[in-house]
């Protein structure tokens, strides 16, 4: 490993940290852009609290910078499942972040019962079932249980998609 | 009034969402990383069109059925969900572990019967009176108060002030997106027309709460499966009971006032009542070795301090902790304004919520003493299906509320905010509490110095507003202060280190941890203000 990406292995954080400078940028920029008309009635005007929101962002960004820099490490959350001390595994997020993925592109044009189960199945899957059929049988159950409870018991339509006329 | 509530709360169909309401509370409260907050977060799509009176009462149950399975878990399993258990798990796992489990249980379970049903009364007594008071106040002392909550949740809570102001500024940023209600001027919207109306507030709570806990779990999933012990009926002796109900007033009186506060939460009642209790044992030994005051007193607390952060949700529309955040989301919701008018306008809603929280602590009292070996079975559940399930709901609900696509690529990129948040121990209170308050809080600074005629001293024109933004710079000065009083008196602040410390510790790792801390003591306080809590913050944080 190259000295530098060592170096900053170590420390992520300042990827958060440039996270909150450029939302504090992009708040800031945004703000200026913004035209006043004048009102008797709103001597603040609409861009006052957005600077202010700004400066906050990038006061923090400078100082957790700074802090990183000194040697401050962010404690991770603990939690009753988590294991905490081992590095992120990737291998679940990221397949996790892609079936997400599929059901945003597909809800719509396949309908939810369809992108529902894909996404269900898909992210147990992810998270290291290998109880292949049950798993489906289930997936499929909560799919469709989904759809007509909301249809019946909420009155929300969720989109049938291909299964139109089926379902 | 409160007799008007609890004929509007006896309805059978209102006893109904109270039952399942417990129902779905406790078992949240058992089930590993979902808690109260996550779980009304998913249910607010679900309740949009159903009757607002109903939804509360379910979500009240939530609330308070939550508190109970934190505690079954905690002692069962020695794994404290939220912060407000740590206390619980160290005396009451050490009690299950030598065989009195169900003794554990039981006066944790009473214990939080006496302290909610107390609690509860206090808050219906004290609430109208904080409503008056309030109604009297104007812009400014609004302003002010709002700024105290948001300033005292975010540097109060956590273990670096750094990271909640960092937190905090993300959730202000949120709450910016959309038209800007007096201009008209559509602020941070990158003229997008979807982003007019602001990001919806579900899918913001959603993707933080539920979205961004699944995938860090997911990312850290624990390989193998902990240890659970197995429990008959919960029941207490007649010596139990004398030990019990004066550790349960105790930590009553200490936790509804800190609930009560805005920031006061329930850490630091059921510590206090937890080194009380050992103070005032006959059996100061048993401490550290399953002394039942040790959970008794600390159960009663964090009930307590439930009830008593109702009460500035409930009279001033401040929340103080994630689940009265999501509570007054689901308000929002239903197109309800929170703060002191909402006893005035929403009377029947509000006395049978109150009415609704006295039945389901009694029925919280009666399904978890019988149940209570029933509920530990849960923890059974494959964690692939809860983790998967988390995701599926969540997305199901974001996308029922506009079912338009797009809210889901917000909940993925928040989520992934949420996931980051949690890698990086940036507190996720001060967000939600942020995003909740931001757009109030400006439309109050606006409006007061409109009444000012944009003079800035109309902002200090009212005592109550002098006294908040006081408390304000006491808050901020505090690690200033505190860091003088290390150098002048630094034995006493080493011995105060060395009484906090070892409480919090984990018993087995009890000495590693005292010599630790012992060392870190001095040069912690005088290092980056952001990490002064560092050395007692033990990782643990509210879960969502």
């Amino acid at each position: 490993m190259k000295p530098v990406a060592a170096w900053l292995k170590g420390r992520s954080e300042l990827g958060f940290a440039a996270l909150l400078g450029a939302v504090g940028a992009i708040v800031l920029v945004d703000a200026i852009g913004l035209k006043v008309p004048y009102q008797q009635s709103d001597g603040l005007g609409p861009k006052t609290v957005p600077y202010i929101v700004a400066t906050l962002l990038l006061v923090c960004a400078v100082m957790l910078a700074i802090n990183v820099l000194r040697g401050g490490a962010a404690e991770p959350e603990d939690g009753e499942d988590i294991e905490i001390g081992t590095p992120i595994d990737w291998k679940t997020v990221v397949p996790l972040g892609l079936v997400f993925i599929t059901n945003i592109i597909f809800i719509d044009t396949l309908g939810w019962v369809i992108s529902g189960t894909i996404l269900f199945w898909g992210s147990v899957l992810a998270l290291g079932s290998r109880n292949y059929i049950r798993d489906g049988l289930i997936s499929v159950a909560l799919a469709v249980g989904t759809f007509y409870g909301f249809y019946l018991g909420l009155g929300i339509h969720l989109p049938a998609g291909l299964l139109k006329g089926v379902l | 009034m409160l007799m008007q509530g609890f004929s509007t709360a006896v309805t059978p169909i209102n006893l109904l969402f109270a039952v399942i309401g417990v129902l779905l509370g406790t078992a949240v409260g058992v089930l590993p990383g979902i808690g109260p907050a996550m779980a009304i977060a998913l249910l607010l799509p679900v309740t949009y069109g159903m009757e607002p009176t109903a939804a509360m009462i379910m979500f009240a149950g939530i609330y308070y059925g939550g508190m109970y399975g934190g505690s079954t878990t905690s002692i069962l399993l020695n794994t404290p969900g939220e912060s407000s258990t740590v206390i619980t798990a160290i005396e009451g796992h050490k009690m299950a572990k030598a065989g009195r489990a169900a003794q554990a249980l039981a006066t944790a379970a009473i214990g939080s019967f006496v302290a909610g049903t107390i609690g509860t009364a206090l808050l219906a007594t004290i609430a109208p009176w904080v409503v008056k008071f309030a109604v009297s106040l104007g812009n400014p002392s609004y302003l002010a108060i709002m700024l105290l909550a948001l300033i005292a949740v975010t540097a109060v809570l956590g273990s670096s002030k750094l990271r909640g102001f960092a937190s905090l500024g993300l959730g202000l940023a949120i709450g910016l997106v959309g038209m800007d209600p007096v201009s008209g001027q559509g602020r941070l919207i990158f003229g997008q027309p979807l982003l007019t109306d602001g990001l919806d507030i579900v899918v913001v709570a959603v993707a933080i709460f539920a979205i961004g806990e699944a995938l860090w779990i997911a990312a850290h999933l624990r390989k193998t499966s902990s240890h659970t012990i197995p429990v008959g009926r919960p029941w207490m002796g007649k010596s139990d009971w004398k030990r019990s109900w004066k550790p349960w007033l105790r930590g009553t009186a200490f936790g509804f006032p800190f609930g009560a506060l805005p920031a006061g939460g329930a850490e630091i009642p059921t510590f206090l009542s937890y080194v009380t209790e050992k103070k005032l044992s006959k059996h100061p030994e048993e401490f550290g070795h399953g002394a039942i005051e040790g959970v008794a007193g600390p159960e009663a607390a964090n009930n307590a301090a439930a009830a008593g952060t109702l009460t500035p949700m409930l009279a001033l529309g401040l929340p103080t902790n994630a689940t009265a955040a999501v509570m007054l989301l689901a308000l929002m919701q239903f197109g309800i304004q929170p703060g002191p008018l909402l006893f005035e306008e929403e009377p029947v809603l509000v006395w049978a919520l109150i009415a609704s929280l006295f039945i389901g602590n009694a029925l919280l009292l009666l399904i978890n003493l019988p149940m209570a070996p029933l509920w530990a079975k849960l923890l059974q559940l494959p964690r692939p299906y809860l983790y998967a399930g988390i995701l599926f709901f969540a997305t199901l609900g974001a996308y029922a509320v506009n079912k338009q696509a797009f809210d889901l690529v917000l909940l993925l990129v928040l989520g992934l905010l949420g996931f980051a948040m949690r890698r990086f121990g940036i507190p996720v209170l001060p967000l939600i509490i942020g995003v909740i308050l931001g757009p109030r809080a400006e439309a109050q600074l606006r409006k007061s110095l409109q009444l000012s005629s944009g003079d800035p001293a109309g902002l200090f024109s009212e005592p109550v507003a002098v006294a908040a933004y006081l408390i304000i710079a006491l808050v901020l000065l505090w690690p200033l202060a505190n860091m003088v009083l290390r150098r002048m008196f630094p034995k006493t602040a080493l011995g105060f280190d060395s009484l906090v410390e070892p409480a919090f510790a984990e018993p087995e790792a009890n000495e590693a941890v005292a010599g630790q801390t012992g060392a870190n003591a001095i040069p912690q306080a005088g290092d980056v203000p952001a990490d002064e809590h560092h050395d007692t913050g033990n990782g643990s944080r509210p879960r969502s």
